[in-house]
This record gives C-alpha cells, sequence and structure tokens, in this order.
C-alpha cells in the first residue's frame, strides 16, 4: 500500500515538474518542427528543391510572454502576427516565399532570454524580430551577431542593444532621445525639484532614468531623490516615503507594466500629489484599468499616437489591427480592449523593415538581409524608418501623453534635433 | 529624517512585520507538531491570493472572505494528507523533500492555471480607506495588519493553554508516540495544526496583498523564506516567537530601504538568519534540546 502511494506521489511530483517545463518547452516545441526543415531554409537550395513548390522562409520572434513585461511583449508580438497576416508571402529571386513566425518566449528574463535565443537559431531563422525591455535584448544581442543572424528590435530603447553590434538594429528611438524629451517636458511644464525611481539590474529602467536626470539637471532643475528597488518588488511604501519628504514637482519612474500600477497606488495612498511620468512601457490599458481614478494625470512619452491621421499608413494600420484584434477574444482581452498600443506599431514595423531588406537583399542569406537593412527606406505606422550606422532608426520626435477619464489622451509632440 | 517620514516608515515597517508573522506561526506550528519544515507554506499563501482574486469576481468582500479561508483551509490539509501523511513514519528528510515537491507543484500549476502574468488583486473598499493624520497618510489595511495579528496570536495561544485540542497540541508536541499511546488521535490534531496555520496564511494572504494589489504564481516564495527565517529567528515551535520574528523582520527590512540600502534588504534577512543559527540556533524564544540517549 505504502509503496503504491510513494510511487504515486512520485507520478504527482514529475508531473508537476513536467508542468513547470510546459512554457520553456511551448517555445521548444515550436522551433522543433522548424528545426527539422530550418536547416534547408538557410541553405536553401542544397535540398528539397525539386520536392517543395512552397518555399519557406523564417522570422523569429524574440519576446517576453511571460514574466514582468509578458503583457507589452504580447502586445508587440500581435503587431508581428497581423503584419504576418498582411504580408504572409515575399518574393525572392522570382520565387514565392512563404512566411513562417518562429516564436519564443524569453520570459522577460536575460537568462532565458540567452535560452530562448539560442533554439531561434538552431531553429535556423533568417532574421529576429524584438525584443520588448532591452536587457534582454543585450543579454541575447551576442548570440545573433555570432549566428550572424540580422535582429530589428521593436522597443528595446536602452542604446547598448546596438552600440557595437554590427547585426542589431531597431525601430524605436533611444533613451537618450526619451530621457530628455521628458526632462524637457516636465521642465516646460515649471517643475524644478524631481524625483527619479529606477528598478535596480534592469538596463531600461536605470538607463531612461540616467538620461533624465542628466537632461534635467542640463534644464537648471533640481534632483532631490533618486531611489532604487528590485525586480519583482511589489512594496513601495518606504522609498516613497523618502521621496515625499522630497518634496518634489515630479517623479519620473520608469519600469515595468507590473509594477506600474502597485506604484501609482502606493504614491496616491502615501498622499503625494506630485506629477508621475514615465517611459514608453507605461502606454498600456493594463496599467489604467489597475490603477484605476489613480492613474488619472499620469505623463508619459511614447512611439505613436492612433489618433494621428495626418500619416496614412498609420491610419490604414490602426484600422486593420482593430479588426484584427476583434475577430479573436483571445487577443482582445488580452490587448485589455481594442486600443493599438505603441509597441504593436513598432512590431509592425519591424517586420515590414525585415520584408524590405529581404526584397532588397533578394536573397535569404541573414547577412545579405543584413547588408540590406542599412540601406531600407520604410515608410512605416510609426514614421519613416531609415537606420544609421549604429542600425538605430533615426527618429526625432516622440509624442507625449497623459491619463484624462480612464483612458490616454494625446498631449502633443515634442521634436528635438541633435 | 523628520518625525512624520520617520512615523511614516515605522507604520510601513510595522504593517509588513504584521503580515509577515500571521505567515510564522504557520511554519512554526508545523514545526511543533511534525518536526517538519513546510516549505509548501508560502505557496499556500500565494493560492490564497488567487482565490481571493476568483471569489471577488462573483462574491462581494464580505462572503469572499470567508470563503477564501475555507479554501485555502481545504488546500492545507489535503496537501497534508496525500503529501505528508503517508510519509508519517519515513524518515524526516523524506517529508521535507515531499514539501519541496509540493511547493513546486504548486507554484507550476499556477503558472499552468493563471499564467505568469500578475494579477491584480480586487480592493476590498473598506480596508482601502484611506486615513489621513497630519501628514502622514496610510490605509486602514496598515493599521489593522498589526492589531489583527497580535489578537490573532493572542486567541490562538489561549486556544492552546485552554482547550482540550490545545492540550493534545501541546502533548503531540512533545513526545509524539506518546501521547498516540495515550488515546490522543494524532491525525485530528495535525489536520487541527494545518487549518489553523492555513487559515492564518490565508488572513495573512488577504492583508498582505490587500497592500500591494497584484499576485504571480512566484509572490509566495520570498515572503515564504523571510517568514521562515522569521520562525527560525523567533525560535522554531514557539509562537511569541515567530509574531517576534515577523516583526523584527518587517520593522528591519523598511528600515534599511528607508535608509537608502533597498540593493541590501533583501540580503539582509538571510544574513541575520546565518548569524542566528551560528551564536543562537535554537531562536530568540527557543526551547534548549536536550538529546535523550
Amino acid at each position: 500500500m505504502k509503496r503504491i502511494l510513494a510511487i504515486v506521489l512520485a507520478m504527482v511530483l514529475a508531473l508537476g515538474l513536467m508542468a513547470g517545463c510546459g512554457d520553456s518547452s511551448n517555445g521548444n516545441d515550436a522551433s522543433a518542427p522548424a528545426a527539422d526543415n530550418g536547416a534547408s531554409a538557410s541553405d536553401a537550395p542544397a535540398d528539397d528543391g525539386a520536392a517543395s513548390s512552397d518555399k519557406v522562409i523564417k522570422i523569429g520572434v524574440f519576446e517576453p510572454i511571460t514574466g514582468e513585461n509578458g503583457g507589452g511583449g504580447f502586445q508587440e508580438v500581435l503587431g508581428v502576427r497581423y503584419a504576418n497576416q498582411v504580408v504572409p508571402t515575399v518574393d525572392i529571386g522570382g520565387e514565392t516565399y512563404s512566411i513562417e513566425l518562429v516564436e519564443v518566449d524569453n520570459k522577460s528574463d536575460k537568462t532565458e532570454a540567452v535560452t530562448a535565443a539560442q533554439s531561434l537559431m538552431s531553429s535556423g531563422v533568417a532574421v529576429v524580430l524584438g525584443s520588448y525591455g532591452s536587457g534582454v535584448s543585450i543579454a541575447a544581442g551576442e548570440i545573433f551577431a555570432e549566428n550572424q543572424i540580422p535582429a530589428i528590435g521593436c522597443s528595446c530603447t536602452n542604446p547598448q542593444v546596438t552600440l557595437g553590434n554590427d547585426f542589431y538594429f531597431r525601430v524605436c528611438f533611444l533613451d537618450p532621445f526619451q530621457g530628455t524629451v521628458m526632462a524637457n517636458y516636465a521642465s516646460q511644464e515649471g517643475a524644478t525639484k524631481a524625483a527619479v525611481i529606477t528598478q535596480l539590474g534592469d538596463d531600461y529602467s536605470s538607463g531612461l532614468g540616467n538620461f533624465f536626470l542628466k537632461a534635467f539637471k542640463e534644464l537648471g532643475g533640481e534632483i532631490v531623490a533618486e531611489e532604487q528597488f528590485q525586480t519583482n518588488q511589489t512594496d513601495f511604501k518606504a522609498i516613497l516615503t523618502n521621496i515625499k519628504a522630497a518634496e518634489p514637482d515630479v517623479i519620473f519612474a520608469p519600469s515595468s507594466i507590473a509594477t506600474a500600477p502597485l506604484l501609482i497606488k502606493q504614491a496616491r495612498e502615501l498622499g503625494i500629489t506630485a506629477k508621475i511620468m514615465a517611459g514608453d512601457t507605461w502606454e498600456n490599458a493594463t496599467i489604467i484599468e489597475n490603477a484605476g481614478e489613480d492613474a488619472e494625470g499620469i505623463v508619459i512619452s511614447t512611439f505613436f499616437d492612433e489618433n494621428d491621421s495626418a500619416n496614412t499608413t498609420a491610419a490604414d494600420f490602426v484600422k486593420g489591427f482593430k479588426e484584427f484584434l476583434n475577430a479573436t477574444p483571445d487577443y482582445l482581452s488580452k490587448n485589455g480592449g481594442d486600443g493599438v498600443a505603441a509597441v504593436s506599431a513598432l512590431g509592425y514595423d519591424a517586420y515590414m523593415a525585415a520584408i524590405e531588406a529581404i526584397k532588397a537583399a533578394d536573397s535569404t542569406d541573414p547577412v545579405a538581409i543584413r547588408d540590406a537593412l542599412k540601406t531600407v527606406e520604410l515608410n512605416g505606422v510609426t514614421g519613416s524608418i531609415t537606420f544609421d550606422e549604429n542600425g538605430d532608426a533615426n527618429k526625432d520626435m516622440a509624442f507625449i501623453k497623459t491619463v484624462e477619464g480612464g483612458e490616454f489622451k494625446f498631449l502633443k509632440t515634442v521634436t528635438i534635433s541633435e | 529624517m523628520s518625525f512624520t517620514t520617520f512615523i511614516q516608515h515605522c507604520l510601513t515597517g510595522i504593517s509588513l512585520g504584521g503580515a509577515y508573522a500571521l505567515i510564522a506561526v504557520g511554519y512554526t506550528m508545523v514545526y511543533g507538531i511534525l518536526r517538519l519544515i513546510n516549505f509548501a507554506h508560502g505557496d499556500i499563501f500565494m493560492m490564497a491570493g488567487y482565490f481571493m482574486i476568483f471569489a471577488m469576481v462573483s462574491l462581494p468582500w464580505a462572503v469572499a472572505i470567508p470563503v477564501v479561508i475555507i479554501a485555502t483551509v481545504i488546500l492545507g490539509v489535503a496537501i497534508e494528507r496525500v503529501a505528508y501523511k503517508p510519509l508519517r513514519t519515513a524518515p524526516r528528510m523524506s517529508i521535507m523533500i515531499s514539501a519541496i515537491g509540493v511547493s513546486y507543484l504548486l507554484q507550476n500549476l499556477a503558472t499552468y492555471l493563471f499564467t505568469a502574468l500578475p494579477k491584480a488583486y480586487p480592493t476590498i473598499p473598506l480596508l482601502k480607506k484611506i486615513f489621513q493624520i497630519g501628514d502622514i497618510s496610510a490605509s486602514l489595511v496598515t493599521f489593522i495588519t498589526p492589531v489583527l495579528t497580535i489578537a490573532l496570536v493572542i486567541g490562538l495561544v489561549m486556544m492552546i493553554n485552554h482547550t482540550k485540542i490545545g492540550m493534545a497540541m501541546r502533548a503531540v508536541s512533545k513526545d509524539f508516540e506518546t501521547s498516540q499511546l495515550m488515546g490522543i488521535k494524532i491525525n485530528t490534531v495535525i489536520s487541527m495544526t494545518f487549518i489553523i496555520g492555513s487559515a492564518l496564511a490565508a488572513v495573512g494572504s488577504i492583508l498582505y496583498f490587500t497592500d500591494r494589489m497584484s499576485v504571480t504564481p512566484f509572490s509566495g516564495t520570498l515572503p515564504g523564506l523571510k517568514c521562515f527565517v522569521a520562525a527560525v529567528l523567533g525560535g522554531i515551535g514557539s509562537i511569541p516567537g515567530a509574531v517576534v520574528g515577523g516583526f523584527i523582520i518587517g520593522i528591519c527590512e523598511t528600515a534599511l530601504v528607508a535608509l537608502g540600502y533597498s540593493t541590501f534588504s533583501d540580503a539582509f534577512t538571510f544574513v541575520l538568519l546565518i548569524i542566528m543559527l551560528l551564536f543562537k540556533p535554537t531562536g530568540l524564544f527557543g526551547e534548549k534540546i536536550i538529546d535523550k540517549v
């Protein structure tokens, strides 16, 4: 009897282990079948030439679906999936290749990111899109460079992502720019004292915080408090109490979507009335949903505004993307309604940039695609995109938004010429 | 640091300590009775958080709270029946490994069922009401947590000292086998221990998450470990010890963050554990164990 019980117990535990690996093996499952014919995609002409008329080129999607950035990462994936639905094929050398997305989950974690990137490499993708979050992109950057696969970042804004990496490109603006924009905005609004809250060990958060700090000081402002918190921390009362004592006019707190509502609510609970500002990550409906009334008045900078009617590409995208979202209830609920997030637009632009490069290279060879990327000119949803010598998009405009009446309202655009 | 800032920090620390104390009591009771460190306790706490999220979808909070407590108790007792009871005669190490297994099982089950994305914890309007005294501002839950903790623990100690089941518990913790010979139904006593421990974890979870507003499958891991440290610090097996340990850790952690050393706040807890084990392994209130030959 006891033995039977022990066996049952062991089986239950083993099951638990398998459930645990479920997420990572999902990623592997997705790439496993890809690995079989993946080899044929990278050196396509060698084999299966006669047998298959449907040629496939693989595009890797390197995004966090789980972990602290899971929400925003999924919105970016949605942008890519929509783009894939709009343009499912590409012509190379007179032949039509269908495009297959290979999605992996980097779990918002630098260690997992390396594993995820490696599994993408072994599945034989020609180009990689992603990621949301700079830390994971920096961690995986080397692997892409070693394997000579070009990567196009969607919303990783830290300069380190593309710096010194010939294979990393990106379609968004950078943190030095974003930090300057927010510092300018704060000082235009009459703020002279600012507090900065950053996440320890997170490249995006500490990078953006620093750039804001530098720019704000240059504008003659004073930084009255600098606080840090740890990943997955949920209690910000102690640092917020210190900030309250310093009496800042504005609080700049670039952080993840998961952190934002906690921070906002706890600040208001402690009676802090200062304006709370953050970077592009906070443009997510779940923040308003979770923070409720307390979210009113927060200010963010972002890449894109869905009501911007000047750009016809953007207007078409918004219309199509909303239909795409409404067609699948699961997408709609995970997106938090049918609002169009800037990261979805960037995911779409990154995909289109990849397609343009593949067309220009007229080849499935990753290095040729990389070389073609340097010359790509794309009229994207988030503005026209060309890449500079670092692989960064030449962008000089940011959108400032605020929360009013339970939704994001466009405030103004800020242009800074460097 | 101004006086109001200091008081504000104290409030935060005491409130955090109160929630830790409630969880630490669960560790210490199970250890007292079974000599088992129930590593799954932190995850029971996390599951209670999810239960609350689902209960609040359709029920008003006044009904949801008892429902959550009952559900958590059922989970705690079920774990004991399935994972610990069959191993009662096995070496102590096996049952501990089983506890670690259950902990991972719960975490991964939660990841599988509810995804790893943080879920927003529902707001209990009464607990979230904001009070302002001068420059100090805090929600009701901050004030209630330490008071409720102390009231519950006093009730628990009274029960252990003055009721029949309490007497049975004390007997079982002194000598497992002899008390069995004396006609004490040890299975009932052990179930009772898990009922109390899980109920306190559920209450702790409501107080903790109301203040912190988001639950992930891993949000029980760190509080669980810290409360285990609190129980060891106070002397594992001692209920007042666990409470004092919980408050010490909560207050010290807040103090460190307040002084600007947030980087070290987690490390501090575990350094405290090492120091305690080196210099006073029985903890602040622990009994000296005399090995019988």
